[in-house]
């Protein structure tokens, strides 16, 4: 139909509709040249479609909605939003500690991708693969965090509490994770430990595929010093992997929950090492509560992409 | 200093006590990554009576495999037999992992490699859904399973692994790197997308399999099956884990038997396939 009213000759008002329809048309035959493409991505779309992007439109619906799972969700505006940040005191506790974590472990787990990146990949390469190992480890190895429970354990048998009476600096085992001084700097310890993902192999990669010349060139323009070639070369040089980084480990860094309800328990001494996530699980799967807990996912989601967004803008600036 | 530098001083400034602090400093950090690691295996290498040794130590002194042996007879006289806790794990990491490689590559593919409307749109969806992380969309995913019937099935863990988009993203920017000339020869050929992309494209992309394989391996055999799996027959082997250390300080030995298993398993993998894993990273940049 759009073809036909192109090929039609038309009064001199009809042409602007001409100029309009024209790209359409094209994109349609785009389309079909490229329906094989289409077919290609087709289960992979519909999948993510299904399960990332409905989920979240879904949140941001809901959250506007009283939703308990039994009656039909009910209306009721800005409420849960109004109620998150005036009435729910543990709400303001958990964002408070989500953005302490972030806030440390996130430019804290990016320095030492970075910095470690950086040290292992001056190495020889089997030291250098050893190293990468040493330090990916951890990341992938699944729940063994847990061995921190023991680490950490409260009585004579945990590692530390053990380590310390032996050396006679305590008297009697320290309760670590049930002491709210203590717990929450356990969860960023053993979060720091877990950081060193695939922002630290991409890291590696980009640094290893810094182009050699430029660090020739850069001695001739007068570049001093490792300090001077890191920032006026080799940080440019791997702009993009930054960027790469930047997202993984910010995504990450809001995200903190599970180390913490394995490690302080749910919920935690006086919500000591409570965050967002925890927040969002106690009312999404424990007191369904449905609406309020999409409203709390919308906030986390809001949160993390515009934290995301100002960091790239940053990062750009690297180097300039 | 000389304008041109030789070969030999192909670094600036380096001097031997700043090469000593950083190589110090590097073996400290690496120590405190790996030492837990350790303790992992070392305990579930330890007897009974090593383990509650005060002071506590790191390496084992007469290593066995009685706390394995222990575990099984634990474990086979509970409601749910061990081996189906791995046969769940097992299964789900390996259906899981074999359909992202195949499904995320397949869209991959025309992504990197063709102009058409709507590329640059998915793709950018693709690369803000990097920018949050899972847990937003639990809630909502419920009630989807729940409306799709998926409560307690297996497909509820595996399917949705099938569209995690970090390795959508890391096989888009890899393949991004196939030379046109090749793709050109085989469409004058006569060949559809279909066999171009698994004939031509998907053999040159091998180390980006691995990775996907990898990331996603350890996202599945970690899974707990999180707020969709009710029925105890269909529990993985980290909710194993979990329970058997709830049992408390009887249990050490066999929860340090499973937790060590539980690491092997995908740190062999990245063992193996380190090399391939850091030649697909090269390509991972986000271009502005």
């Amino acid at each position: 139909m759009v073809r036909a009213e192109i090929e039609r000759p038309g009064k001199p008002q009809r042409s602007a509709r001409i100029v309009r329809f024209a790209p359409l048309s094209r994109t349609l035959r785009e389309m079909k040249k490229h329906r094989q493409s289409y077919v290609l991505m087709a289960p992979y779309m519909l999948l993510f479609f299904l399960f990332t992007v409905l989920p979240v439109c879904i949140a941001i619906v809901f959250s506007f909605t009283y939703f308990n799972l039994l009656e039909f969700p009910k209306w009721i505006g800005w409420h849960n939003y109004t109620r998150m940040f005036l009435e729910d005191d543990v709400f303001l506790i958990a964002v408070k500690n989500t953005f302490l974590f972030a806030g440390i472990t996130g430019p804290i787990s990016y320095l030492m991708c970075f910095v470690f990146a950086w040290l292992v990949n001056e190495l020889r390469p089997k030291t250098r693969a050893l190293m990468t190992l040493f330090f990916y480890a951890p990341s992938i190895s699944g729940n063994v965090f847990f061995i921190w429970q023991i680490i950490f354990s409260g009585d004579r048998y945990g590692y530390v509490n053990g380590f310390l009476l032996d050396l006679g600096l305590i008297n009697q085992p320290i309760q670590f994770l049930r002491d709210e001084h203590y717990v929450l700097w356990i969860v960023l310890l053993v979060q720091l430990w877990l950081s060193l993902g695939v922002s630290f192999l991409a890291f590696i990669a980009g640094l290893q595929t810094v182009d050699r010349s430029l660090f020739e060139a850069g001695a001739v323009d007068g570049i001093r010093n490792r300090w001077q070639e890191l920032w006026f070369i080799t940080l440019p040089a791997m702009r993009p992997q930054l960027l790469f980084g930047a997202v993984m480990q910010i995504t990450s860094s809001f995200a903190v929950a599970d180390v913490s309800t394995q490690l302080a328990g749910f919920p935690s001494v006086n919500y000591a090492a409570h965050t967002i996530v925890t927040h969002l699980e106690d009312y999404g799967t424990i007191r369904f509560e449905m609406g309020y807990a999409s409203a709390i996912a919308t906030v986390l989601f809001v949160v993390m992409v515009g934290a995301n967004i100002i960091v790239q803008k940053l990062l750009k600036k690297v180097g300039d | 200093m000389s304008a041109i530098s030789t070969p030999k001083q192909k670094r600036l400034n380096r001097s031997f006590a700043g090469d000593l602090f950083l190589f110090l400093f590097l073996a400290v950090f690496a120590a405190f990554m790996v030492v837990p690691l350790v303790y992992t295996i070392s305990n579930a290498l330890k007897p009974l009576n090593e383990l509650f040794l005060f002071p506590p130590t790191l390496w084992v002194r007469h290593p066995t495999l009685n706390n394995f042996i222990d575990l099984f007879h634990l474990m086979s006289n509970s409601w749910v037999p061990f081996t189906r806790y791995i046969f769940n794990t097992v299964f789900i990491t390996l259906t899981g992992t074999a359909g992202h490689v195949i499904i995320a590559s397949a869209a991959a593919y025309p992504l990197a490699k063709h102009k058409f409307p709507g590329a640059r749109i998915l793709f950018a969806i693709v690369v803000l859904s990097l920018m949050f992380s899972p847990k937003v969309t639990n809630i909502p995913n419920y009630l989807i399973m729940s409306w799709l019937g998926w409560i307690n099935t297996y497909a509820a863990i595996i399917v949705p692994a099938f569209a995690y988009s970090l390795g959508l993203y890391l096989m888009k920017q890899f393949m991004e790197q196939i030379p046109d000339a090749l793709l050109e020869a085989a469409k004058i050929d006569g060949a559809s997308e279909y066999r171009i992309f698994w004939q031509i494209v998907m053999p040159l992309v091998k180390p980006a399999w691995l990775t996907l394989t990898i990331l996603s391996f350890q996202t599945l055999w970690g899974t707990w099956g999180g707020n969709f799996i009710y029925s105890e027959q269909l529990k993985t082997l980290p909710y194993a884990l979990n329970q058997i250390v709830a049992g408390g300080i009887v249990r050490a030995g066999p929860g340090a038997a499973v937790a060590m298993f539980m690491m092997i398993v995908p740190v062999t993998i990245f063992i193996v396939s380190q090399s391939s894993i850091i030649q697909t990273m090269a390509s991972s940049g986000m271009k502005e």
